[in-house]
């Protein structure tokens, strides 16, 4: 065993600050060390997507990453996006259109689905498709993941351009 | 009284059965609350995790575990030694073999449970399973059942007698020390002497791949013994929470009361999470022994290599009909590889599960069917995958074989279906393989398949794209998949259906409370099927309360009456029944009440919708909710306080949900890639209780059936290496490879079910499987194609194209 490391995040915006060992996964951070269990593990290999959070603004696989790697960071988890108070959209279109079923991949997607549209507003079907892969769903078949992101997508323009 | 409102309204307002109810899961999964197993967190909480075998089958001469024991965070370190002395180290299966729990002196697959290290957490755990020495002694592996049933190699030494002969396995004599059971269904010497004098006989071997449920989530548990009330909990990924409350007390000698399982939220199951595994077992004992909550928790490697594989079945299979194609007979012969134990999740009468269904949607008069089981050096299992047990594989046989005997023929596979299918008035029709079939309108659901994809147009595009193909003006080829399939589910009537002796009824209590809400509870569990939503809608159609007021609560064996859980599609034909006749109870009692508040005698009322009226003067009533006010505060004659009601339903007979299904595909012949250009999906699980979550089911059934059909499978080397232990290697299709699903229905209710429902959670998968593997043969079959064996993924499709010589 090696050396603990002083490691500081923000996550969800609240400060968090520890001693780890460099091989802490940040999946492991979240769920053990700081009770932050939206985030799932389904493969440790990257390939699922069910630990996806976004880091300093780019989605990413919470299992294939060290605590230690994310030192300095901000972090944001499915319970940063929404809450009772303040549902984000995605959380209400995927439970409009059926989205999801037994609900381990949801917390994943939905993280991945709000930086997709904030990276691409009207996003295709392509579009979304494409930039939901890295995001595995054993339960739905996608179809119905694909029509609520496209929902939420017109839900958030429309209270954009009513905004301005 | 009058009330404001129509009627439509008020069944508006009871959100119940047919109406596409949002889920009440969902709040709590959008938003990061679902309570997984993994998320149970208690006080002083330790890991545990296996040391597994590299090896597929070997000698263990001896394991040292003090190492580990002086690793920091180590607390204990479990052998089949220690779990000897309790009577652990081995465990019943559901199918009447018995597992390792941990190695005892030799091990039979790769990835078995060797050892169980005990940490503080789980880095602790990884660290303490680096520093058990374990020292083996390689034996030969055998991968091949047929090599098996040849070979010398005692894999079980339990198979062998003092005599040195085959000792008796759990379903009669062993044909050979590595043999498990044979199983047989209809008339041999009958069905032989039917295919030997037939006009036109079909034959094909077909191998039906190995491959795993693979839930995101994973198989995990927590066990908790309190030492000081004597009392056990243990939660876990549980599709059969009772069941496991019971084998738990059978084997561990704890007292049930004194054992309270929980399945909470459930990452999805499609079969992996039936049986009992080794993990379970050890957090049990792990918790004994060091007196503190353990968890255990499977990787995904873990659980692709070692809990639950599917299928695997080497099918051999003869078909004979007239010149004309009316089919006469149906013969069947299936090598099934379990592994090293026999771990299926089937009915204990039925080894080989419901294969006997495979004479499909057809009236096939002489049917014979043997299966026989054999243990090779793979991993246990033989779990439903998706379907009910073993149907998926009787589903596919079937299916193939009605494809190879149109091309026998020279004619259309379509019309060969439907001369053949059962016909509506022969409901209810016994098949030759012994079923009783409940309902069904097989024609009507296939002729509204075939207009609505244009079925003759679909052939004559696929013509002119041959003919394109062979001017060398396209390299793709096109091929249409049909497929009808007949599901049974809803295991079923206790009379032939049980699991370790345990009838397989289900059950449904139900409390109304003073204000006119309810809780429901029930002994299956949901795994994301949304039971809370649909159940909740059942009563509300029963009992006439909104189901925003009826709470669904299954999983905690404490609290939920007996029932043997989810799977198979099982919950609503058999748990759908107990809770729409518990509901009945409560309904039949309100009747009384409300008689009786009304003054009038019990016959003069009736109910409707959400009250009872009395009889010619509706506006004249009482609401089940002044009702349910009224069963706790008046003192009514011959009427006990209260309105709470319970049942427990023992199906009389199976439910037989059915589909037809058509895929359209472009397969590029020259990088074997498929394109599912169209799939169309019809479903009759006979009444519908929320068209939003059938079609969610239908959706994602699909889907797995693509992946199963197009790619995903376990494999191994000739020395047992699991080959497809990641995600790397094994298919999981992602949006990116999926197509947009058509859905339709057509309702055939089922005549013995208290609301005609059937279930639907399987059928997608079952009748998806061979309508994705016929429409890649399809595209082949003008070139003299009759059968390749799945998955087809892009190497095995251009393998195809190339055997055929369409490289050129
Ligand atoms: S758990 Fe991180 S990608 Fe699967
Ligand atoms: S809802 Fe179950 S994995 Fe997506």
């Amino acid at each position: 065993m090696s050396k603990k490391m002083h490691i500081k995040l923000k996550v969800n915006g609240k400060d968090e600050e520890f001693l780890a060992e460099p091989r802490e996964l940040l999946i492991y951070t979240l769920r053990e060390r700081l009770n932050i269990t939206g985030p799932h593990i389904g493969c440790e290999t990257s390939h699922c997507g069910a630990c996806t959070v976004t880091i300093n603004g780019k989605s990413v696989k919470s299992c294939t990453m060290f605590a230690a790697q994310a030192d300095g960071a901000e972090v944001t988890t499915i319970e940063g996006i929404g809450g009772p108070d303040n549902l984000h959209p995605l959380q209400e279109a995927f439970r409009e259109h059926h989205g999801l079923q037994c609900g381990y991949c949801t917390p994943g997607m939905i993280t991945r689905a709000s930086k997709l549209l904030e990276e691409n507003p009207n996003p295709t079907e392509e579009e979304i498709r494409f930039g939901m892969a890295g995001n595995i769903c054993r339960c739905t078949g996608y179809q119905n993941i694909v029509k609520s992101i496209q929902a939420a997508a017109t839900e958030m323009n429309a209270a954009k351009e009513a905004a301005e | 009284m009058k009330d404001d409102i129509t009627r439509d309204e008020r069944v508006e307002n009871l959100k119940g059965m047919g109406c596409s109810r949002k889920r009440v899961e969902d709040a709590r999964f959008t938003q990061g609350k679902g309570n997984y197993v993994d998320d149970i967190k208690l006080d002083g909480m330790l890991f545990g995790d296996f040391v597994r075998s590299p090896y597929a089958h070997a000698r263990i001469t001896n394991i040292d575990t003090a190492a580990a024991l002086e690793v920091p965070g180590v607390i204990a370190v479990l052998t089949a030694a220690d779990l000897a002395p309790l009577g652990l180290h081995w465990m019943p299966t559901l199918a009447g073999d018995k597992q390792m729990v941990l190695a005892d002196s030799k091990v039979l697959f790769q990835g078995q449970e060797v050892a169980f290290v005990v940490a503080e957490d789980r880095y602790a755990a990884a660290d303490g399973i680096e520093a058990v020495e374990v020292e083996y002694e390689e034996l030969p592996v055998i991968v091949d059942p047929f090599d098996a049933l040849k070979s010398d190699v005692v894999l079980r030494e339990d198979t062998v007698g003092e005599d040195g002969k085959p000792t008796d396995g759990a379903h009669g004599p062993r044909k050979h020390h590595n043999h498990i059971f044979t199983w047989e269904a209809g008339d041999k010497d009958p069905t032989e002497e039917v295919i030997a004098n037939a006009e036109v006989v079909a034959e094909e071997t077909m191998y039906y791949h190995r491959t795993h449920p693979c839930p995101l989530e994973t198989c995990g548990s927590v066990a908790s013994m309190d030492k000081v009330n004597g009392k056990l909990t243990l939660w876990g990924t549980f599709q059969a929470p009772h069941a496991i409350r019971t084998i738990v007390s059978l084997i561990s000698g704890i007292e049930e009361h004194n054992i309270r399982v929980i399945s909470p939220d459930i990452g999805g199951g499609f079969g992996n999470k039936v049986g009992a595994y080794p993990g379970y077992v050890c957090s049990v004992v792990a918790s004994i022994v060091t007196g503190k909550p353990v968890k255990w928790i499977e990787d995904r490697m873990d659980n692709l290599m070692t809990t639950a594989f599917a299928r695997d079945y080497h099918m051999t299979g003869k078909i004979s009909a007239t010149k004309d194609g009316k089919i006469t007979g149906l013969h069947c012969h299936v090598t099934a590889d379990h592994g090293g134990f026999d771990a299926c999740a089937d009915p204990t009468k039925f080894p080989a599960g419901f294969m006997n269904i495979c004479t499909g949607s057809y009236d096939i008069p002489t049917a014979y069917l043997e299966v026989d089981g054999v243990y090779t050096n793979k991993a246990p299992g033989g779990v439903s995958y998706r379907c009910s047990f073993r149907v998926t594989e009787a589903v596919y046989f079937i299916e193939r074989m009605i494809e190879v005997l149109a091309i026998k023929l020279n004619m259309d596979a379509a019309e060969l279906r439907r001369i053949n299918f059962i016909k509506k008035e022969q409901f209810p029709y016994t098949a030759a393989l012994g079923w009783e079939y409940d309902s069904g309108d097989y024609h009507t659901a296939w002729d509204k398949a075939l207009e609505t994809v244009d079925y003759n147009g679909l052939r004559a595009e696929q013509e002119q794209r041959v003919a394109d193909f062979k001017a060398g003006k396209t390299r793709k080829l096109m091929g249409i998949g049909l497929s009808f399939f007949t599901e049974i589910v809803g295991a079923g009537p206790v009379k032939n259906c049980d699991i370790l002796g345990l009838g397989m009824f289900d059950s449904c209590e139900i409390r109304i409370h003073p204000t006119g809400s309810a809780i429901a509870r029930l002994g299956t569990i949901s795994q994301g099927q949304g039971h809370a939503t649909t159940f909740a809608q059942i009563l509300a159609s029963e009992i006439g309360l909104p189901a925003d007021s009826i709470t669904i609560e299954e999983g905690d064996t404490d609290t939920a009456p007996y029932g043997l859980g989810t799977y198979g599609s099982r919950s609503t034909p058999v748990a759908g029944a107990a809770t729409a006749m518990a509901g009945r109870k409560i309904r039949a009692k309100a009747q009384m009440i409300a008689a009786y508040l009304l003054e009038v005698h019990d016959n003069d009322v009736e109910f409707d919708v959400d009250r009872f009226v009395v009889k010619g003067a509706p506006e004249r009533f009482k609401t089940m909710k002044e009702i349910a006010f009224a069963a706790y505060n008046q003192a009514i004659p011959g009427v006990e306080p209260g309105l709470e009601a319970v049942s427990y339903y023992d199906p009389p007979n199976m439910t037989y949900p059915f589909g037809a299904y058509i895929c359209v595909m472009d397969i590029d012949v020259d990088t074997g890639v498929p394109e599912i250009r169209r799939f169309y999906a019809l479903d009759d699980c006979g009444t519908r209780i929320n068209p939003m979550i059938i079609e969610g089911q239908v959706h994602g059934g699909l889907t797995e059936a693509l992946a199963v059909a197009l790619g995903q499978e376990i494999a191994y080397d000739d020395m047992g290496n699991c080959k497809t232990g990641t995600l790397m290697d094994f298919f999981l299709p992602t949006a990116w490879e999926v197509p947009n699903y058509e859905t339709d229905y057509t309702v055939t209710p089922s005549p013995h079910h208290p609301i005609g429902a059937k279930g639907v959670g399987e059928s997608p998968h079952v009748g998806g499987v061979p309508c994705f593997s016929n429409a890649v043969q399809d595209a082949f079959r003008p070139f003299g194609n009759t059968h390749t064996n799945m998955p087809h993924d892009h190497w095995r499709i251009w393998k195809t194209a190339s055997d055929l010589g369409l490289h050129g």
